[in-house]
């Protein structure tokens, strides 16, 4: 049934599961919990872009965040190279993490303002005790280069920069670790489009030099589209649709899809065409719907909707969806 | 509909400086244009460009150090920079109002969202309370607040974003003002609830007839929302015409990378065009056009005159201007070309 994720992929994100517990009563004992991210897998080939996109409180971040072991998850796999990064020990995790970066979207609060940047890049290197403090040195310029910023630039200090270059800083960092996986949480989301339109042109020029493979979270469906092979809709702590770019935006199956690509404001005084407003505010994932968790939203909801969680299936070649609408009953 | 003659409002060398211990910072520096009745001007530029100060500079919102040192802002016929405090205080909210980006923010935290919109109504009508209250219920209900009776009891916290916007927006229409200035409406929102309030904004702009001012960054929202555009660069407009032929024929170098650089749904590119360089810095401009630094054409057709003098905003075509020396001469007068 659930065949989202293939042994062949670099990344594999099994039944991820984190819930947040919400205390409460004169003893501060659990009442509740937040579901965060609820039962959410998907795999991501080498050298390729998976885009996480949904609305704030979807889930996205903390499935990106939980994945590196930022977050401790709840429940789940995620196998990097077929190791199980959540079950790993303390002390083989720090060898797994050279692997695998995250980029903020914050760029100036993730950057310490007392440090000039070559430190806070070096930082990585020190901590992994690679090379002598020149040889440091010296890949901190070479990843400089790599993102567009000048030599000198590393004994500057994160307020001397505007913000599309502490975000170039911030991928700078990432990158000189040498992963094989970054983690890009949001990371064109505080930039003015100008800007946004060149960390995307570096991030594409990077993957195609580096091989790296990417997860891409983001709200922008434009953004994920440009940048990403495979895209990955969230809401409310599941992924409910999975397909290759071209497929998931020519032809997407979701109810929720279709509302949020219709919702994308074009710029092109003269198209014309017929927008699905959602109704009401998405729910709280405290206190999920039952069912689909869509499905007061949900312009084609049936009675089974809100009986019944639908399951992922295959509805079309490499076209994941979990929605009643393609699953027989 | 347009009546280019009798506009609502005209901005005229708007200039508003903040007095900074670094220096002085030319945050609007001689704006000019107007907004007609019943139209949507499309106010776009990047972050600090002066769009958000424009906005209270109409409003007479601006703070120290801030100062607005020129310009006239004439509404009806009257400047409003003229006027005293509670001459403007009449103004502001009946006439004129405006909604921000933070919704959350702008909303007073110890107060019910009634008694916010009732507030509206207690300064500027002779209203009873009961009225006022049954006005302030009829509204929620008019912005799409589900419950309408029970939520204006409610406090700013217990609503969501989108739910809070609605409220300012309702705030903002109490008094069906001629003018609603939104500032970034929508860029807090998720885009489903960016697409439920842009669609508020559309229906309430054909119920009341009052002209919108909207500041954004987002081409998108300019192409579904405004009937004319203005573009702002480092506190000065760059071009102003038509929603349709900013986006058919863009002449402004700055203009033309601004919608190069937006990536599109359903037109993927392998690269998206960029615009090299940074802002100037408003407290040290530089001579000439602000843009020149960035400016590709200007490499392309080698122009030395941006660097040394300030190309005016200059009529191109009917109600199409555009501040650019590869459409003027140094006599002001249309360079070969323009059209």
């Amino acid at each position: 049934m659930r065949e989202q994720t293939n042994d062949k992929d670099l990344i594999q994100v099994e039944h991820l599961v984190k819930y947040y517990p919400v205390y409460g009563g004169v003893f501060r004992h659990v009442v509740a919990w937040v579901k965060a991210v609820d039962d959410v897998s998907f795999g991501i080939k080498e050298g390729e872009t998976l885009g996480l996109v949904g609305e704030s409180g979807c889930g996205k971040s903390t499935v990106g965040h939980t994945m590196l072991r930022l977050l401790a998850p709840t429940g789940g796999q995620v196998k990097f190279d077929g190791v199980d990064i959540l079950a790993a020990p303390e002390r083989t995790l720090k060898n797994i993490r050279r692997n695998l970066q995250i980029v903020f979207q914050d760029p100036f609060a993730s950057l310490d303002p007392r440090l000039p940047i070559g430190e806070s890049i070096a930082e990585g290197l020190k901590i992994h005790k690679i090379g002598t403090p020149q040889e440091r040195f010296e890949r901190v310029l070479e990843v400089l280069s790599k993102v567009g910023l000048e030599d000198y630039h590393a004994m500057r200090y994160p307020h001397e920069f505007s913000g599309g270059q502490r975000q170039r800083i911030g991928i700078a960092r990432a990158l000189v670790l040498q992963p094989q996986f970054i983690v890009l949480d949001e990371p064109v989301s505080a930039l003015d489009v100008a800007i946004q339109a060149e960390v995307l042109n570096i991030l594409k020029y990077l993957q195609r030099d580096l091989g790296l493979t990417y997860l891409f979270i983001a709200h922008n469906l434009a953004v994920v589209e440009h940048i990403s092979d495979r895209v990955a809709v969230m809401y409310l702590g599941k992924i409910v649709e999975l397909a290759g770019r071209d497929e998931l935006f020519r032809n997407p199956l979701h109810p929720y899809t279709r509302a949020l690509m219709s919702a994308i404001p074009i710029p092109d005084p003269t198209l014309k065409r017929e927008q699905i407003i959602l109704k009401g505010d998405v729910p709280s994932p405290l206190n999920p719907p039952p069912g689909c968790r869509f499905h007061p939203r949900c312009p084609q909801a049936m009675p089974i909707c809100s009986q019944q969680e639908p399951e992922m299936q295959e509805a079309a070649p490499e076209q994941w969806v979990c929605c009643w609408l393609y699953q027989e009953r | 509909m347009h009546n280019d003659l009798n506009p609502l409002l005209e901005v005229q060398g708007l200039k508003t400086y903040f007095y900074t211990d670094d220096g002085v910072v030319k945050a609007v520096d001689g704006v000019d244009f107007h907004v007609n009745a019943r139209e949507v001007l499309g106010l776009v530029g990047e972050s600090g460009c002066g769009k958000s100060v424009t906005a209270l500079s109409i409003m007479r919102l601006v703070d120290s150090p801030g100062k607005t040192v020129a310009g006239k802002i004439l509404y009806e016929g009257r400047d409003l920079l003229s006027l005293d405090k509670s001459e403007m205080i009449t103004i502001r909210g009946n006439r004129i109002s405006m909604i921000f980006q933070q919704p959350q923010t702008s909303l007073n935290p110890v107060f019910t969202v009634g008694d916010q919109i009732v507030e509206v109504f207690q300064i500027h009508s002779q209203l009873s309370k009961k009225e006022t209250w049954e006005k302030a219920v009829d509204l929620l209900q008019l912005v799409g607040i589900p419950d309408p009776e029970r939520k204006a009891h409610a406090y700013p916290h217990e609503m969501s974003g989108g739910q809070a916007q609605r409220v300012m927006i309702a705030m903002a229409l109490a008094l069906k003002p001629q003018l609603l200035i939104a500032d970034e409406p929508t860029t807090a929102l998720d885009v489903t609830i960016q697409a439920q309030i842009l669609n508020l904004l559309r229906d309430l702009r054909n119920h009341i007839e009052s002209s919108i001012i909207l500041i954004t960054h987002d081409l998108g929202v300019i192409a579904e929302m405004a009937d004319r555009v203005a573009i702002m660069y480092a506190g000065r407009i760059v071009e102003q015409t038509d929603v349709r032929t900013l986006f058919a024929q863009p002449l402004h170098p700055y203009t033309l990378g601004l919608i190069a650089s937006v990536p599109v749904l359903g037109n993927v590119k392998e690269e998206l065009a960029t615009i090299p360089g940074n802002v100037p810095n408003l407290i040290d401009l530089p001579p000439g056009c602000r843009f020149a630094s960035r400016c590709k054409a200007r490499e392309k057709y080698g122009l030395s005159i941006c660097t040394a003098c300030e190309p005016d905003l200059l009529s191109v075509a009917e109600g199409h201007t555009v501040r650019c020396w590869l459409y003027q001469d140094g006599e002001g007068h249309k360079a070969p070309l323009s059209k």
